[in-house]
């Protein structure tokens, strides 16, 4: 059982990780001042919930501190999704992103408030508030600018077109599935995105754009298993760089 | 809106499949800080936004981000009336008028009863 907690577990921190490094790149070059603070603060919550989630990882189930997992892990050992290893692009793929990442987030985590590993359970009912956030956030931006001027509007829809395969590939399944449905730990990811895809349809369209069609074909899988993007190298060779000049320096 | 109070228009989370319509450029939105549940708000400055929506998801990281924060209020900057500045002139002698200050009465009672203790 031990294997499978720490597959979701990994995949969960990576997730947090990796879409936190990510959005801290908007720090500084913010559409504006009010949402340059929004999104960095957003940004490190991320970074939190997977140092968090590292925790879990080192104090309960024997793995190596918060900082080894984070920095000094090698690449094909990482759980990520490649949709949150993608470049920040321009604003609207980061708002729509943010959209269709969130919104996953949020249902995860309430569907872990019920999880039997309490370590987990008592982790999604402290971050649940700090995620519906998130997601307030998210909605507020899609339903403004699909709602916007024609190119507001047309940016949005050509970003959430170009997203939703690699948002589909956050739901990857992994050898473990069935085991923590069976120990009541998580309720699956068949579960999650079907509640994710009825949370999210009415917004698409409250916000006058177009849920795109799934060719499952085309879905982005890889992450989980260690196959990642081409992004996901150059991220970790900045992210990293500083504990690689002195890998065994104290801080 | 579920609120026991009418003036009061609350911000649901829920995803809401009303949309204000609004093409215009960013305005401001005067915003205050409530600590506590019960404690007055108070005013700790604006955020640009182009709905009272975005005016509160941006307020509560300009000012919420630190500290304790029980809520938020955004009120448009349009919607605030206040006198004009040449008119500062009709507070002036406010602050001589002790006598509506309830504090000058105890005060004066006590220096009444002291100036006749000591009329004889």
């Amino acid at each position: 059982m031990s294997n499978a907690l720490k597959d979701l577990l990994f995949k969960m921190a990576d997730d947090a990780l990796i879409i936190g490094h990510r959005n801290s790149e908007w720090t500084g070059i913010g559409p504006m001042l009010e949402e340059d603070l929004a999104f960095s603060s957003m940004a490190q919550d991320k970074i939190g919930h997977a140092q968090a989630l590292y925790k879990i990882l080192n104090e309960v189930l024997g793995e190596a501190d918060a900082d080894t997992l984070a920095f000094k892990r090698e690449e094909k050992n990482l759980k990520c999704c490649q949709f949150v290893e993608q470049p920040i692009g321009e604003y609207d793929f980061s708002i729509v992103r943010q959209f269709l990442f969130d919104h996953a987030e949020l249902i995860r985590y309430d569907m872990l408030t019920q999880s039997s590993f309490q370590p987990l359970a008592q982790l999604a009912k402290k971050v649940k508030g700090e995620i519906k956030y998130h997601v307030m956030h998210a909605d507020t931006f899609i339903k403004q600018l699909g709602n916007g001027t024609e190119e507001s509007k047309a940016r949005m829809q050509s970003s959430l077109n170009y997203a939703w395969h690699l948002a589909l590939g956050i739901f990857e399944k992994s050898e473990f599935e069935s085991d923590l449905i069976a120990e009541n730990i998580f309720a699956g990811e068949d579960e999650l995105k079907k509640r994710w895809f009825e949370k999210i349809t009415p917004i698409i369209e409250a916000a006058n754009l177009i849920v795109p069609a799934t060719d499952e074909s085309k879905i982005v899988y890889g992450g989980r298993k260690g196959f990642h993007s081409e992004h996901l190298m150059p991220l970790l060779a900045e992210m990293c760089e500083v504990v690689r000049t002195d890998i065994d320096a104290e801080w | 809106m579920n609120t026991l109070d009418p003036r009061i228009k609350r911000l649901s989370l829920e995803p809401s499949t009303e949309v204000e319509k609004t093409n215009s450029h960013l305005i401001t939105y005067e915003v205050f800080h409530q600590e506590k549940r019960g404690k007055h708000v108070t005013h700790v400055g604006i955020v640009h936004a182009s709905n009272p929506e975005m005016a509160l998801v941006m307020a509560k990281e300009v000012f919420g981000r630190r500290g304790k924060t029980t809520n938020l209020w955004v009120v448009k900057t349009s919607d605030v009336y206040t006198f004009s500045s040449e008119d500062e002139d009709m507070f002036e002698t406010t602050p001589e008028k002790t006598f509506r200050d309830p504090a000058y009465y105890k005060v004066r009672d006590r220096i009444e009863k002291f100036q006749n203790k000591n009329k004889v």
